[in-house]
């Protein structure tokens, strides 16, 4: 037996191997010991965690709540729109699936493909949208052929809507993605669109709506396999404006082509009845996201259409003004009814010579002409009796140069000028010449359109400087209020009702009387009371008011036309302000425009329509 | 070649247990894969033909007398190393590791016969050199080349989990070969030091692997994200298991490697502690079996042999499942006649036919 060696002859083999099988079976119970742990002690943590790794929560859009006019009628709307879009984990063939929906869509190959590689960034269980709020024939030809290509997805979501397309655009405002602050804030969700400006921005927290929730099984790649359950989504709250639709859309269809801007006010509540601002642009590219060349369009036109011009943009009032000054000088005791000055075309004052837009002057003028006929010398003349001071104190007493709290789009303050702000602002004493320019309201002065709104509501009504407001209420769908505004004085003005009734005479005297400089605007059956006003845009060589050859000057350079009014003369009712930039001689361009706006709102009166309140509830709301 | 003799003393029961456990391997591996969609044949048909072949190679194995291994020995463990040196030179790399020489119809992989042949080359080396006393330091110098040598090669390229596993099938054969107290002690602390000093030694991956081991919260999604699914899945097995084909984590794909290294947690997720247990028990019976065969094995040499065999199977389940239940590191180690895999089952299966050879033979002098 040569196999039995010294070794194995005098080794304990038999203690050897024991203890090799003891050691083995004790490995072996620790083992056990730990996955006694694992699947027994701790196994409904892991549970947890298992349950944890296969289910999403996924979220379901919401629309955003609708906006209605002051009736009731669907001014802003969601509707469902349709997006291809693409799991990048289940495409196999990007360039052949990009190549085939290019044919399909009708899409440019390279927009497509920028559009495939921006959604890299993300998970690849994450839906890449390809084609936004396709027609639901692409929709249709694209899913009925997708059986080709894996991966291709259609999404639906809610998407605005605006059924009066551009109309009131500014002052609804737009939506876009949201921002990464709001992003790490937490509140969104990526690629959630928000208000980012008017209205929509401001009521965004009434707007907004409260997204589903989808509970779904997953799998390692974030495929879903089946749903567990649905918390359906919330639309946001129902949210009633003061405009009138039919009113709006008459007012900006009287602008035309021109570029400018209207504000039509209640002269007792301050609701804003139509805010025109011309020209508009179509709110729904941004709604679905607006690309980068229709953006680029928008902030290339010449005649700027993204501007909210009523209530940002500041322009010389120009004779607008003159209602103001003439009000003071009565307060003051610089003028009275019976002020008469003698208008030979111009006015001299320490060696320079101010003209009156009349190169032949107006001869005897006393107050009532002076407003019809919109003499700058006798508005000079009483102007620089009064002093700056006076004219600035009722211009601010009358809201100019100050924000009315609107709130909604950026508002600007506008500029009333006044000895202790030119001394503060340049360093430098007030002169008497600049006293005469802001007696026609030229020079420093700058108001809005708003602001001109609410000064000519404020001489209507008597004195009651009223904050302006758009939006009345907000219901939930159940009809509970949530929000709502009330009428509101922001400024109660002391001023003798006689002087008001002068200042009203004169004011429908402009309308009204032959030699009258806003007859354009005059109503067969309504008593209409207004002033025109020009405001300069650049000082030609000669100060003149002929509007025959106007139209010789270059666009830019001509000047803006302004029109105030209000009506009933003798019961107001509303006022307005209609500006139209670089549209040459006030009772000729902006005359017109509010003279085809009060005939809308009187027209709609006699039907009963404008003043009617706001029906409590209801989506539905009648067509004139 | 085969006389009836050899066919009486036939362990049926060492089969049955390899065909047993490969059975519910490929049981396992019919869920494991269930989801996937890939062409071709599916892994659990593959892998039945890798036992039909493995099963072959077995009984060709145990067929020629093991003893005629005891002198080609040294010559093989030559030959390896050669292997080694030329996998390193002109081997064929895949996934950042050079192991395999492409041999055009299959690839070698000469680290993996490696385990095989140290058994051989060392069980021969103590059958001649052991004695009653047990080892002196100095007289492991010869031991210490046979085993440095490949496990420094196969470390090179890199491959930790196998360099481990030679050394630690060394490490079984010379326990049984017997140390003195003194040499025990010093090889102990010497292995602490080379724990140690190895650390440094190791590529950024392996040492990221330990980390990742030691806190995988750190990295969940990135190298900590196997061990946290496993144990995930193992533990919310429970004690009844989520059902056959049922377990979430496997067949939602949460669970990666699960038809190779993880194949276990895709078992303890479906069959729970219940199941775990009865397939533990399994693999310990036969790790007991093999230790039993080389007790009775008529030499020293077969007794080598087949401990060398049975230890190479003890420390390659010890390992992958330590690991898959988070005791250990993620070393890439599979689990006999579970995971799937070729190499696994060709290796596993040359030393199952060796524990067979040296079973039938034990009354054979």
């Amino acid at each position: 037996m040569r196999i039995r060696s010294d070794w194995a002859r005098n080794t304990d083999l038999s203690k050897r191997f024991f203890l090799f099988s003891l050691a083995a079976a004790f490995v072996f119970v620790l083992l056990l010991s730990r996955l006694w742990y694992l699947q027994t002690i701790n196994s409904e943590r892991y549970d947890r965690l298992s349950e944890k790794n296969r289910t999403r929560y996924l979220p379901v859009a919401s629309p955003r709540g609708p906006v209605f006019d002051r009736h009731g009628r669907l001014l802003v709307d969601s509707r469902p729109a349709f997006n291809i879009s693409v799991m990048r984990q289940d495409v196999e063939e990007p360039e052949e699936l990009l190549d085939w929906l290019s044919l399909y869509l009708e899409e440019d190959r390279q927009l497509l493909e920028e559009r495939w590689k921006a959604g890299r960034r993300f998970p690849v269980y994450r839906p890449v949208t390809l084609a936004a709020d396709v027609e639901r024939s692409t929709l249709e030809r694209v899913m009925e052929n997708s059986f080709e290509l894996a991966g291709i997805l259609p999404v639906v979501h809610p998407i605005r809507h605006y059924p009066y397309g551009d109309m009131g655009a500014h002052v609804i405002g737009t939506l876009g993605e949201v921002g990464e602050e709001e992003l790490r804030s937490g509140d969104y969700r990526s690629g959630e669109y928000q208000g980012k400006s008017g209205i929509e921005k401001v009521f965004e927290e009434y707007l907004r709506g409260q997204d589903g929730v989808r509970r779904v099984e997953v799998d390692a790649r974030g495929k879903e396999l089946r749903q567990w359950e649905v918390e359906p989504p919330k639309p946001g709250n129902k949210l009633f404006l003061s405009l009138d639709a039919p009113l709006q859309k008459v007012a900006q269809e009287a602008f035309g082509r021109e570029a400018g801007s209207a504000v039509v006010m209640d002269v007792r509540t301050g609701e804003l009845l139509a805010v025109v601002n011309s020209p508009s642009f179509d709110p729904a590219l941004f709604a679905r996201g607006i690309r980068s060349e229709e953006w680029k369009a928008l902030l290339e036109d010449p005649m700027k259409p993204l501007q909210n011009r009523a209530f940002r943009g500041q322009y010389p009032p120009g004779s607008t003004f003159k209602p103001v000054v003439m009000l003071a000088a009565l307060a003051e005791g610089a003028a009275s009814s019976a002020t008469t000055v003698d208008c030979q075309g111009s006015f001299e004052i320490g060696g320079r010579v101010f003209r009156c837009w009349k190169k032949g002057g107006h001869g005897l003028t006393n107050l009532k002409k002076a407003l019809r006929e919109s003499c700058d010398v006798w508005f000079y003349e009483v102007g620089l009796r009064l002093g700056i001071d006076g004219i600035s104190e009722m211009a601010k007493q009358l809201g100019l140069g100050q924000e009315t709290g609107i709130a909604i789009g950026g508002e600007s303050s506008g500029l009333v000028p006044s000895r202790s702000w030119k001394k503060e602002r340049f360093g430098a004493p007030w002169y008497k010449g600049e006293t005469l320019n802001a007696s026609i309201g030229q020079g420093f002065l700058l108001t809005t359109p708003l602001q001109l709104a609410v000064m000519t509501a404020a001489i209507a009504n008597g004195g009651t400087v009223l904050k302006p407001y758009l939006v009345s209420r907000v219901e939930d769908w159940e009809g509970n209020l949530l929000f709502e505004q009330q009428p509101s004085v922001l400024r109660k003005t002391k001023l003798n009702p006689a002087q008001v009734e002068t200042v009203h005479r004169a004011m429908t005297a402009v309308v009204n009387e032959p030699g009258g400089s806003g007859w354009r605007s005059r109503l067969s059956d309504v008593l209409v009371a207004g002033k025109t006003g020009t405001a300069q845009v650049v000082r030609l060589k000669e100060d003149d008011g002929d509007e025959a050859d106007y139209e010789s000057i270059p666009y830019r350079f001509r000047d803006h036309a302004l029109f105030i009014a209000f009506a009933p003369a003798d019961k107001p009712e509303i006022a307005l302000a209609v500006i139209v930039e670089h549209g040459g001689g006030g009772g000729r361009t902006a005359a017109p425009i509010a003279g085809e706006i009060l005939k809308g709102y009187f027209a709609r009166r006699e039907q009963g329509e404008a003043k009617k309140t706001p029906p409590a509830q209801g989506r539905e709301g009648g067509n004139p | 070649m085969i006389d009836r003799r050899l066919l009486t003393n036939f362990d049926w029961i060492l089969l049955l247990m390899v065909v047993l456990i490969s059975g519910i391997g490929i049981v396992n591996l019919y869920s494991a894969t269930y989801s996937w969609t890939f062409p071709g044949p599916p892994i659990y048909v593959k892998q039945l033909a890798w036992l039909g072949m493995g099963l072959v190679l077995a009984l060709l194995v145990s067929c020629f007398d093991y003893r005629h291994l005891e002198y080609k020995g040294f010559w093989l463990y030559g030959l390896n190393i050669l292997l080694l040196i030329f996998v390193l030179v002109g081997g064929k790399t895949s996934m950042g590791a050079t192991r395999w020489i492409s041999l055009g119809f299959f690839n070698l992989q000469p680290s993996e016969v490696m385990k095989i042949v140290i058994i051989i080359t060392l069980a021969r080396y103590f059958s001649l050199r052991a004695h009653a006393d047990g080892f002196f330091l100095r007289e492991l110098l010869v031991p210490a080349l046979l085993i440095g040598l490949p496990a420094v090669l196969i470390m090179k390229q890199p491959d930790l989990g196998t360099a481990l596993m030679v050394i630690f099938i060394a490490a079984g054969m010379l326990l049984l070969a017997g140390l003195r107290r003194n040499t025990f002690i010093v090889l102990a602390l010497g292995g602490l030091g080379a724990a140690v000093g190895g650390w440094r030694l190791l590529r950024p991956y392996q040492k990221q692997r330990i980390l990742t081991f030691l806190d995988p919260e750190k990295d969940p999604l990135g190298s900590g994200y196997h061990i946290i699914q496993s144990k995930i899945a193992v533990g919310s097995g429970g004690f009844w298991g989520e059902g056959y084909m049922s377990g979430p984590q496997s067949q939602l794909s949460f669970l990666p490697e699960r038809h190779t290294d993880f194949a276990f947690s895709v078992f303890a997720e479906e069959w729970g502690f219940a199941g775990s247990t009865v397939l533990l028990l399994l693999y310990l019976f036969l790790i007991i079996w093999g230790l039993y065969i080389a007790r009775r094995a008529a030499d020293s040499f077969g007794m080598f042999l087949a401990l060398g065999v049975a230890a190479m199977m003890f420390w390659h389940i010890v390992v992958n499942l330590s690991m898959v239940i988070g005791l250990m590191p993620v070393v890439g180690v599979p689990l006999p006649l579970f995971s799937y895999g070729g190499t696994s089952m060709v290796t596993t299966m040359i030393g199952t036919g060796l524990l067979l050879n040296v079973s039938m033979r034990r009354f054979v002098f």
